[in-house]
Formats: C-alpha cells, sequence, structure tokens
C-alpha cells in the first residue's frame, strides 16, 4: 500500500540510514580514478549494515586515497603519512563499541608505514583495512612505491626502476598472527563489495589489498590490468569469498583455495604473473589486542582511588 | 653541611656515645650487579621512615654488565640524609662503602669525594690469587690515603662466607647492617625492610639476608670505633617516599587516564614499570608500541575515541614523535607527553642528568605549535603535574608537556602524602548527542577555546585533520581561514597565562643577582642562595614551573636586579673563552628563551657534565658571577 515496496514494511530499526547518510561533499579525486569505486561499495557496506555513523571511524594516512574519511560522514582521522595504523590501533584499544576502518595508499602503507604495517597485523586487533594500490605516488605526482613493478618510469625514476616491489599479500601472509588477507580490484564492484563484507564480518584485523588504477599516472597499466582476462584468477571454496554466478563467469580463470591454508596462500601470493581475486587466508582464533585492551573497562573512581590509596600505603613511611 | 669527620677521637663506648651530626652523604659503590642499590635504597628507606629527610641518587654505569672492577663500571648509589629536608644530592660524600677498590676512582673522576671522606673497603682483594689484583688494591689504597681519604679495610666477603656460600648474593645486606649500626638506624625497621624488599622470596632467603644483616651489624659494633646519629624531624605529618619515577606513574594512576603509550627508553621506562604493576587493577592499560611514532600515534588514538591518554619517553623518543606532536596541536587532541630527559644529543648520555629537551619541546615541530609545558621540581611534582597536564590538556584541547629529567627519576625523596581527590580522575567519556549546531571546532573567539566531539556522540561526526582546517573541520586553503585558525589555537594559551600568578621569589625582590632555574635544580639552587644569602650577598632565585607559556611577571621581577642569569644542567658556550664572542656565544636553553622573551641580557651558567649540579657549585658560580672571592 501507499506504494512502497513490501521488503519496506517490515521492522524498521527506530532510524534507518541511507547511502547518503554515510556521505559527505564531492570525492576531489581524478574522474577514473579506482578510489571512488572503494568509497561506493564502502558506502553501501555501511547502509547494508546499519553502521551507526556516530559509532564508526575511518582512519587514513595522507596520500590521494587517505582523503577517503573527508567524503564519508562518520567519525574520521586523517593523520600523518605512513601513520594510520597506530592511530587506528588507539582509537580501537578502548572503544569495543567502535566500528574502525582503515584506509591506506601503497606508499603509505608499504613504504613510510612498512613498520607500523608489521605490527598492526600482528596486533589483529578488529578492523577493516583497505590498502589503494595504485602502484605510485599519486598526491606528490607520480614517484615509484614500493609496490611499482620494475621498469616504472617515473619522475624519481626516469630510467625505470630496478628493484623488484613488495608485494603487500604475500608480506601480509608471512607476518606472524595474520588472520584475513584478501584481493579484489576496482572495476570489478561486486567482487570488491563481496570482498568488503567479507573483510567487516571478520573479528581481526582484516586486511584487503585493492588493485586499483590511477589513469593518470599508471594509465596503461591499469588498462593492461583491467582488460586481460588471463592475468585474473577467481579463488572459489565454500568458506571464501563468493560471488554471484553472473560475476564469477566473467572470470576465464577460477581455482579452488581453501582459506585456512596458509601455505597453500602464501604459495598462491608468491606467484606474481597472476592475481587471485579473493580470499587467501582467515583465521578466525588468532589472538586479538583489542580483547585485552577491552578487558578491564568501565572501572569507577572508587576503584581507582583504593588502587591509588593502597599504593600509597606501600609508599608509606 | 658536615665538616671533615673526625674517626680517631671517637668515644669507645660506641653505642651510647655516637657523634650527633645534622646531616651525612653516604655512598655505596660495587660492580653492577652486586646489589648496592638495593642496599641504598633501603637504608634511604629506613632512614626516611625513622623521619629524616632524604635524597638519594643513582650511580648507573651506561652498559648492564661493564667489565668487573673497572672504573667506568662504579654503579652504586649516594644517599644523603639529614636532620631536617632535603632537597638535593649535596655537594661531596662524607661515607663511601666501596665493593672493590677500583670503581671509587669512577666517583673520584667525578669530584665525590673530599679530604677526609670514610672509606670502607672490601678487603678480600688483598689476599687475591692474582698478583696484578693485589697490587692494585695495595696501590689504590696508598693512592687514597695520599688523597686525605679515611680508609678502613672491611672483611665483608670473609664474614658472609660465614652464613653464605656464594657471597656476592648477600653482601649488600651485610652492609646495610653495617651502615644500619654506623648511623645509629632502628635495626627493627631494618628488619622489616628486608623483609618487605625480599617478600616475594621463600623464608630461607628472607632469612639468610636477615642473618647477613645482623652479622653486619655485630660486626661492626664490635670493631668499629666510630658511630653516628642523625636525629630525626618530628612531625605528624604521614609522609611516603618514592622515586620520581614512581610518582610519575601514581600521577597517571591519579589523573584518571587509563591509556599509557610508551616505548622503552632510559630513564624514562622504570615509570612504566610500576604502573605496569598497578594500572591494569585499576582500569588502565599500558601499551608497549613498536616504536615512539606509534606509541604516541596509539596514545593520540586513544585519546581521540575517550579519555585523554599519555605518552612516556625521554629526549631521543621527543625527536621521533616530533610529527605526531604537531599533529595534535593541529587537531587539536587532547594528550599527555612526559618527557624524562636524559643527556644528549643523539644517545647522548643515557643514564645522566641533563635538561637539554626544552628548546626541543617548545620549538621542536614545524610551523606555529603552541603548548603547555610543565616542568616538574621535585618528585612531588612529577605526581600533581600529571594530574594537572590531564586536566589542561583537556580544558585547552592541547598536549600538555610535563619535563622531568635522570636525577628526579632515579633519585628518592619523602614528601606528604597526597590527599587524594575525586576530581583529579577523568570522567567518563562524554557520549550524550551533540548538540547540532555546534561546530568541531567552535573556537571561542577571545579565548580559543572549543569543545571536541568524541566519537560516538551522535551529530558529531566530523573528521579531524591535520591540514589547515576551518571550524567545521574542513580541509580550507584560503588564506584568511589558516591565519585566523593558527592565531586562535595560539589564544588559548595567553589566555590560559591569564590563570598563572607570577612565580615566588626566594629571598628580597630586589638584589645584585637573580637566579633562575628549572626542574630538579631547584633544592641545589636554593640551598646555595641560601648560603650566599647568609653572607650578605644579595642574591635572590626564581624557579619557574610553567615554561611554556612562562608565569607572567617576569619582566617585573627582572627589573629589580642588577644582573639576571640561569643555572642550568645543558650546553652553553663558556664566555671566558675568548673563542665565543657575544655574537656567536650559544646560552643554556632558558636563557635563550628569557632573553628573547624579556629583551633582558640573561647571562647563564650550565654545562653537561652528566651530574646533579652541587650547592657548591651554584655558590662558587654566584660569587664568580659577583666578583666575589
Ligand atoms: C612525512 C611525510 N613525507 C612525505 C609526505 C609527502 N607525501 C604525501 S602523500 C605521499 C605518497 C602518497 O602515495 P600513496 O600512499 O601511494 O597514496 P596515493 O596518493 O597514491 O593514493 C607522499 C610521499 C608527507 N605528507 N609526509
Ligand atoms: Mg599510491
Amino acid at each position: 500500500m501507499y506504494g512502497l515496496k513490501s521488503d519496506l514494511v517490515c521492522d524498521l530499526p527506530s532510524k534507518h540510514f541511507s547511502v547518503e547518510d554515510y556521505s559527505k561533499g564531492v570525492a576531489r579525486w581524478c574522474p577514473g580514478c579506482g578510489d571512488h569505486a572503494v568509497l561506493n561499495n564502502t558506502q553501501k557496506l555501511l547502509k547494508e549494515k546499519q553502521l551507526d555513523p556516530a559509532k564508526t571511524v575511518f582512519v587514513s594516512g595522507i596520500g590521494c586515497s587517505s582523503r577517503f574519511p573527508h567524503y564519508m560522514d562518520t567519525y574520521g582521522f586523517h593523520g600523518l603519512h605512513g601513520r594510520a595504523f597506530p592511530v587506528a590501533c588507539g582509537v580501537k584499544f578502548r572503544r569495543p563499541d567502535l566500528d574502525v576502518f582503515v584506509i591506506t595508499g601503497d606508499g603509505d602503507c608499504c613504504s613510510i608505514g612498512a613498520g607500523a604495517w608489521i605490527h598492526a597485523i600482528r596486533y589483529n586487533m578488529n578492523m577493516t583495512v583497505m590498502l589503494l594500490n595504485n602502484e605510485i605516488y599519486g598526491l606528490t605526482k607520480k614517484q615509484i612505491s614500493p609496490t611499482s613493478r620494475i621498469g616504472t618510469v617515473s619522475n624519481t625514476t626516469p630510467e625505470g626502476s630496478i628493484i623488484p616491489p613488495i608485494n603487500p599479500i604475500q608480506t601480509t601472509l608471512g607476518v606472524s598472527n595474520a588472520s584475513f588477507v584478501a584481493q579484489t580490484a576496482d572495476w570489478n564492484p561486486a567482487h570488491m563489495y563481496e570482498t568488503i563484507k567479507a573483510g567487516f564480518e571478520h573479528k581481526g584485523f582484516s586486511f584487503i589489498h585493492v588493485i586499483q588504477r590511477c589513469p593518470i599516472f599508471q594509465l596503461s597499466l591499469g588498462k593492461e590490468l583491467a582488460t586481460n582476462k588471463d592475468v585474473m584468477h577467481y579463488m572459489e571454496h565454500e568458506d571464501g569469498i563468493t560471488v554471484s554466478e553472473d560475476i564469477a563467469k566473467t572470470f576465464k580463470h577460477k581455482l579452488s583455495h581453501d582459506p585456512t591454508d596458509l601455505s597453500a596462500a602464501r604459495k598462491l601470493a608468491m606467484d606474481t604473473d597472476k592475481v587471485f581475486m579473493g580470499l587467501f587466508y582467515r583465521d578466525e582464533n588468532a589472538p586479538r589486542y583489542d580483547e585485552y585492551g577491552a578487558s578491564n573497562l568501565g572501572y569507577t573512581i572508587e576503584q581507582k582511588e583504593a588502587v591509588l590509596d593502597a599504593e600509597f600505603d606501600k609508599h608509606a613511611i | 653541611m658536615v665538616d671533615s669527620v673526625e674517626v680517631k677521637e671517637m668515644p669507645p663506648e660506641q653505642n651510647s656515645k655516637a657523634v650527633v651530626i645534622g646531616e651525612h652523604i653516604v655512598e655505596i659503590v660495587s660492580d653492577s650487579g652486586e646489589g648496592a642499590q638495593k642496599c641504598g635504597q633501603s637504608f634511604a628507606a629506613i632512614s626516611a621512615k625513622m623521619g629524616n629527610g632524604v635524597w638519594t641518587v643513582e650511580i648507573i654505569p651506561a652498559e648492564i654488565q661493564p667489565p668487573a672492577r673497572s672504573r667506568a663500571g662504579a654503579s652504586g648509589i649516594r644517599i644523603r640524609i639529614g636532620s631536617k629536608k632535603i632537597t638535593n644530592t649535596g655537594n661531596e660524600a662524607d661515607l663511601v662503602v666501596a665493593l672493590n677498590e677500583q670503581v671509587p676512582y669512577g666517583r673520584i673522576d667525578q669530584k665525590a669525594y673530599h679530604e677526609g671522606t670514610i672509606m670502607l673497603i672490601e678487603n678480600k682483594w688483598r689476599t687475591d690469587d692474582s698478583e696484578y689484583i693485589r697490587n692494585q688494591y695495595s696501590d689504590a689504597l696508598v693512592d687514597f690515603k695520599n688523597r686525605g681519604y679515611k680508609v678502613l679495610e672491611i672483611p665483608m666477603e670473609e664474614e658472609c662466607l660465614k652464613i653464605v656460600k656464594n657471597a656476592r648474593k648477600g653482601k649488600n645486606m651485610w652492609v646495610l647492617g653495617m651502615l644500619v649500626f654506623i648511623y645509629s638506624r632502628s635495626i627493627e625497621k631494618g628488619e622489616a625492610q628486608i623483609r618487605n624488599i625480599f617478600r616475594k622470596k621463600s623464608d630461607a632467603i628472607i632469612n639468610s639476608n636477615i642473618q647477613l644483616f645482623h652479622s653486619g651489624y655485630d660486626w661492626a659494633q664490635e670493631n668499629l670505633d666510630f658511630q653516628f646519629d642523625i636525629p630525626v624531624i618530628e612531625s605528624d605529618e604521614e609522609l611516603v617516599v618514592m622515586s620520581g619515577n614512581e610518582a610519575l606513574a601514581m600521577g597517571v594512576l591519579a589523573s584518571g587516564m587509563e591509556v599509557c603509550s610508551m616505548y622503552p627508553i632510559t630513564p624514562a621506562t622504570s615509570a612504566s614499570h610500576l604502573l605496569a604493576e598497578i594500572f591494569s587493577k585499576s582500569g588502565g592499560l599500558i601499551h608497549q608500541a613498536e616504536d615512539e611514532i606509534a606509541a604516541i600515534g596509539f596514545a593520540i588514538g586513544a585519546s581521540y575515541a575517550g579519555k585523554t591518554a599519555v605518552t612516556i619517553t625521554s629526549g631521543p623518543g621527543i625527536a621521533l614523535k616530533t610529527e605526531f606532536l604537531g599533529l595534535a596541536t593541529m587537531a587539536e587532541i587532547p594528550l599527555v607527553v612526559i618527557d624524562v630527559q636524559r643527556g644528549g644529543p643523539s644517545t647522548g648520555l643515557p643514564t645522566k642528568v641533563e635538561q637539554g629537551d626544552l628548546l626541543a619541546v617548545l620549538y621542536g615541530q614545524p610551523g606555529a605549535v603552541p603548548k603547555i609545558i610543565l616542568a616538574a621540581a621535585t618528585i612531588e611534582e612529577c605526581f600533581h603535574f600529571v594530574i594537572l597536564a590531564r586536566k589542561l590538556a583537556e580544558a585547552f584541547r592541547t598536549p600538555v608537556y610535563v619535563l622531568s629529567d635522570t636525577n628526579l627519576a632515579t633519585g628518592q625523596q619523602p614528601f606528604p602524602r597526597p590527599k587524594i581527590k575525586k576530581d583529579w580522575f577523568a570522567p567518563p567519556i562524554d557520549q550524550s548527542p551533540w548538540k547540532e549546531d555546534v561546530k568541531p571546532y567552535q573556537w571561542d573567539e577571545k579565548t580559543g577555546l572549543s569543545k571536541r566531539p568524541i566519537p560516538g556522540q551522535a551529530g558529531g561526526q566530523h573528521t579531524v585533520t591535520g591540514l589547515a582546517h576551518n571550524r567545521n573541520s574542513q580541509v580550507s586553503y584560503i588564506p584568511e581561514e589558516n591565519q585566523e585558525s593558527s592565531e586562535l589555537r595560539s589564544r588559548k594559551f595567553a589566555s590560559f597565562q591569564k590563570t598563572l600568578n607570577p612565580p615566588i621569589i626566594n629571598g628580597k625582590e630586589k638584589g645584585d643577582l637573580l637566579i633562575v632555574g628549572w626542574g630538579s635544580t631547584l633544592g641545589a639552587i636554593e640551598e646555595a642562595v641560601g648560603l650566599a644569602q647568609k653572607e650578605g650577598i644579595q642574591v635572590s632565585s626564581i624557579h619557574l614551573r610553567f615554561m611554556s607559556p612562562f608565569q607572567p611577571g617576569l619582566d617585573d621581577i627582572f627589573k629589580n636586579f642588577k644582573q639576571v642569569m640561569t643555572i642550568e644542567i645543558n650546553y652553553s658556550d663558556n664566555k671566558d673563552n675568548p673563542q665565543f664572542t657575544s655574537s656567536s656565544r650559544r646560552y643554556s636553553q632558558l636563557a635563550w628563551v628569557l632573553r628573547a622573551r624579556t629583551l633582558v641580557d640573561v647571562d647563564c651558567y650550565s654545562n653537561v657534565e652528566g651530574q646533579p649540579l652541587s650547592p657548591n657549585r651554584i655558590l662558587g658560580v654566584i660569587k664568580n658571577k659577583l666578583g666575589i672571592k
């Protein structure tokens, strides 16, 4: 009745959030930049999950991609280059009630923030991390990043880079206590959506590597990746990340991979000729530092006074 | 002050006729790992518990296990005890217990002893298997006597071996027994102290240590022909005794902060050790981060999302935290930063005292980064300033720095037991809905103050950023907006200064010389100024607790003195050296700032010898400055 679709009538929460409730302003990334797709899919997920914007925090570093929180109508922390992880971990430490997302770029995460990245993986705090890897420094205008492949011509490597890149999946899988490692690409929004969703649903540090295009500084690379059907491989498994049959059909290559098999995941990650889409690895039981952080919340002032008083007793003359 | 001690003229019936003295400085020096510090701390605690004024300072070699029997390896403790309140480590030591004859040289290099200093030396080296060591021993004894020390050889090892198989474990308690006799301390308090320090150990260990303690006491009673007594101050006031780092830790607990994020660094780390013991039982946690950058980032994240957090570090850590310190100011995130200063630059003198970080914290970040800096001058202030810092950080939405140093960190001093107040503790996190029409940076035009929305507050959503931003926290490149927001961020500190009183002058309001100090030198400066005043010298002093913004009224105070100089423990060019001209001379850190602030020709005395300044040294500086012989 009243022309409403029937599924809108039942069981409305006290406030229903629409995609608009999560978005703010107009994203100022270049047209064709992969960041837009991540933003749209993330907003869609927040709506799907009906996350309270007041209890959602997006933390980022510095870079084109790290502008992300400014386009979310949630709480946001656009901090320092390479330092999103320590801030996000600090946010989550005593706030189990907040949903924390981290947005970082390939320079932000794998170069200046590499130390913090390794440790954040190890802390395994419950947060959803998206590494927006365009294999280039966008904001500072085309310098190589540690993920740029050999031969990348940039403003600091006019004759092409010569050192093999860091492989973010391989690196993350190499760190002890890694608990969720997945990969997706900006030109496959449906797959990306399912990946972000699976990451969000995982209780722990969900590391999502988003391969994405920079139409300004990595135009041909992006074209090659998005169109070469022989590169992309869809990882199938009942415990993995599943897309609809229509989307699955678009992959020329498929393979079965069990996301509990760490050695198999590492082997796949090292095969750099191919891009494997989906879930490499998930461990639901990895120890979580945020559980430790939330282990002694809510002490009253009286309880604190008592401990202080007892400590003074110990030092009393 | 004690002049030379006349050992020989002591009456024979020691026990009843101990020589009454006003104060004494005792040092215990040894190789690392021989327990000298535990012995000295116990001795200090016993004395403090009896009601004496006490100040201790640790003598720490830079390595954990430096070569045995070497002057660089001198490890131990100095304890100054007196009938009156003791505010600093004093001048030369009056009595030294040395567990070998080489380690005193490390202290002699520091001019720690005077003619007449009593030296009680372990005598086992006289009969050592190695001829080289035997010779070293006898040479040193001759040398010590030539230097005018009163040397007594003590069979410490021999006596301990009567009780335990390995004298290295427990000799310190034997020495404690000896000292308890020498200074007429209470045997009961001594025993209680041993029970307390070994409370986590087995009865067998406690008993053997108590036996050693009695053995030391009895041996001294039978064999020494001198004894002292330092009468106690009668007071009903309840006192507590602790180190500056312990006071910082307890201050963190008392402030109600719940997150301390740190990376280990000498001399700051031990604050986190005590905190780790008591924090989790009181609703707080320590996070040991992967480095100092992550430590402050984590603290900022925790602050942003809830209660103000604290990060504790020392100079090299401050250097690493620089970028985040700027962000916290720019984004107006409350934060407490504790800097327990050590010798710099670079790795510098990790275990030694210096007040070398003032300019780094004051000006270390690029751009305009106004801030509040508190400098604790006593161990008691280490406690109270952390509580104050947390409140100021929230009220002014800013990082607040608390400066301490090695001297305070490792020193021990009794102070009145603080009466706990409920309003010290941070209130629960505000999660009430944010008022819709209030912006995330609703800067008050007059004061620059604004209230911060905390995640979870419905309607307060915004993205903090280190980029220039407007009241809505939106990135702004508009010229006027950056000018305005910078000014408003600065205005907070002008507002804060209006709440402060001018510093209190120690001495007359007018005179020939005003000494300006800050931090741990308070006791030594005031003692020296007191001595000078007694000699009729027209000198006064002030001691700054607020380093940024300064307390008001400095110009008015300075006007009434013919000369003004700072005394600090950091580097300055010696103006008597002709290599340095008036246009090239580099001043000590506070002097630079005061010169700029007041336009007064403020002079300075400072050094980087890594030692606490002694009252005698400062007295010499005062006289030299005024041309008095
Ligand atoms: C300490 C510091 N160093 C350097 C910079 C300059 N800088 C800003 S973004 C950036 C690289 C960004 O690359 P990436 O992380 O890949 O993000 P993208 O712009 O490609 O999304 C650099 C070097 C900075 N802001 N801070
Ligand atoms: Mg990039």
